[in-house]
């Protein structure tokens, strides 16, 4: 679990996040929703310790970040999965050097035990021909499986999942969806995923957080999105024709 | 202020290089790869050069001794002093300034925007001291690359005296074992020594606490070669004055 108590961030003049406050429950699929520039990336990013808060705390399974030392901080870090954007893969590595990477900095396992771990995670997320692949060779779906393959090598207790559809067609975000979805409940994992993919939304959202303007807007189920009343939240979810229709289908249905 | 910044987070970030080292196995290939890279790939560059600086050394000293009563052994004695005080280990720094000072800033800065340093904090690893530590290492070896150009630079000076037909053999050879101080090549390595930690340092300043996209890690690579040539060029100065003066 993972709780969230005011943060404020700021950047120069700029303040990013004015007081956020949530709780992201362990085994679940949380969700970060909220227009491009609404600071879901910045509050990502204070839970991964990349950015320092200026204001509020982060505990995690009740140890609040900013009272761990340094060590204690890097410890508490490979507990810690995350799955870049732009996938962040060390592109003079191998697929498999990749994934063994952190089973390499932080194990003492033998080689056999690490290739057969390495071989569980790459079968996991369906990638069983790309070991000896480096990341230009692969496709933006798989480069984002491998970084999955990546995050859950070290079995970790935090996953953090910064857009891991966008640039990848319909199918193959599902595809992304249902693997973080089955990884968080297989590996009773707290996932935090930030994402404004409204599919994802539908899918995968056990709980949702709405961040609009840095502050948090609204909290919910990806079944309470449908019938909240709050205008911010609508315009955002619904402002295609096809979820528009869906929610209308919904309504009809309901009454 | 700015400036002022800068050489403070410099430092901090020396210190953080040092903190949580890595895995001796995996740095040791960190450190043999960046040998490779760092060093063995330079030497074909510094050979050329070294042995061309040193071949116009001895020209331009020859065509300078026109009185017949300066012995010709002069020319070699000039070209050793000239190519082991300064051209050697100050010139040949330079060189690599611009080509290893160029890959540091340009990998460590395209890692910096592709989030893989953002990776490698996630995962609880010392970026730094991944990064950084294994190039102050490898550039430890680059004295021995120094001690190349340095040979080479004299035997360029040899073939240039003796098939341009500006001094004998005999005459060349006398002058570069005429009046030699072994604290000359002392001063030399120390210098290299020293040159050798910026280069590796400075520029992985500049690629790892770089902003922006691809156009800034060009810019970065920019900075790092003038301000690294900077440093090098003043550090020459104070150490000569303190070693030598």
């Amino acid at each position: 679990m993972i709780e969230v108590d005011n943060i404020h961030k700021s950047f120069g003049d700029t303040t990013v996040l004015k007081g956020i406050t949530t709780v992201f429950d362990e085994g679940k699929t949380n969700l970060i929703i909220g227009q491009s520039g609404s600071g879901k990336t910045v509050l990502l990013k204070c839970m991964l310790g990349l950015f320092e808060p200026e204001e509020g705390s982060i505990c995690y399974s009740g140890n609040r970040y900013a009272d761990l030392s340094l060590d204690e901080r890097r410890d508490l870090r490979q507990e810690m999965g995350m799955v870049f954007q732009g996938s962040a893969l060390f592109d003079s590595m191998t697929v498999e050097g990749n994934v063994m990477f952190p089973l390499e900095m932080f194990t003492k396992q033998s080689k056999a035990e690490m290739q057969d771990r390495v071989d569980f995670v790459l079968e996991r997320v369906n990638l069983v021909d790309a070991h000896n692949k480096y990341p230009s060779e692969i496709s933006g779906g798989m480069q984002k499986r491998v970084a999955i393959a990546r995050a859950i090598v070290m079995n970790p207790k935090y996953l953090f999942c910064d857009e891991p559809n966008s640039g990848l067609d319909p199918k193959t975000a599902i595809l992304i969806d249902n693997l973080i979805q089955e990884i968080t409940k297989e590996f009773n994992i707290t996932t935090v995923v930030n994402t404004h993919d409204m599919n994802s939304v539908m899918e995968i959202g056990e709980k949702i957080i709405f961040l609009k303007n840095g502050i948090k807007e609204w909290e919910g189920t990806n079944k309470e999105i449908f019938k909240t009343d709050n205008e911010a939240v609508t315009n955002f979810v619904y402002s295609s024709e096809l979820f528009k229709k869906v929610r209308q289908m919904y309504i009809e249905e309901r009454n | 202020m700015n400036y002022l910044a800068d050489i403070g987070r410099y430092f901090i970030m020396i210190g953080e290089v040092f903190k949580k080292p890595t895995k001796w196995r995996i740095m040791r290939s960190l450190i043999l790869k960046e040998i490779d890279e760092l060093i063995f790939n330079s030497l074909g560059i510094i050979i050329f050069i070294s042995f061309f600086i040193g071949g116009v050394v001895t020209i331009q000293t020859a065509l300078n001794l026109t009185n017949p009563l300066i012995p010709k052994s002069l020319i070699g004695f000039a070209t050793r002093q000239s190519v082991i005080l300064e051209f050697a280990p100050t010139f040949t720094s330079i060189i690599m300034v611009g080509k290893v000072g160029s890959y540091i800033t340009s990998s460590i800065g395209t890692m910096r925007v592709t989030e893989q340093i953002d990776a490698l904090e996630v995962m609880g690893v010392n970026s730094l001291n991944y990064l950084v530590f294994p190039k102050i290492i490898a550039m430890f070896m680059y004295p021995f690359a120094v001690a190349i150009a340095m040979y080479m630079g004299v035997l360029g000076g040899w073939v240039a005296a003796v098939f341009g037909n500006f001094a004998p053999s005999g005459d060349f050879v006398q002058g570069l074992q005429q009046e030699f101080i072994p604290f000359h090549v002392t001063y030399a390595f120390i210098k290299t020594l020293v040159f050798a930690f910026i280069i590796a340092t400075i520029p992985s300043f500049h690629g790892y606490f770089m902003r922006g996209g691809a156009l800034e890690v060009g810019k970065a690579s920019t900075t790092s070669f003038v301000w690294t040539s900077v440093v090098i060029i003043v550090l020459n100065y104070v150490l000569t004055q303190l070693l030598l003066g």
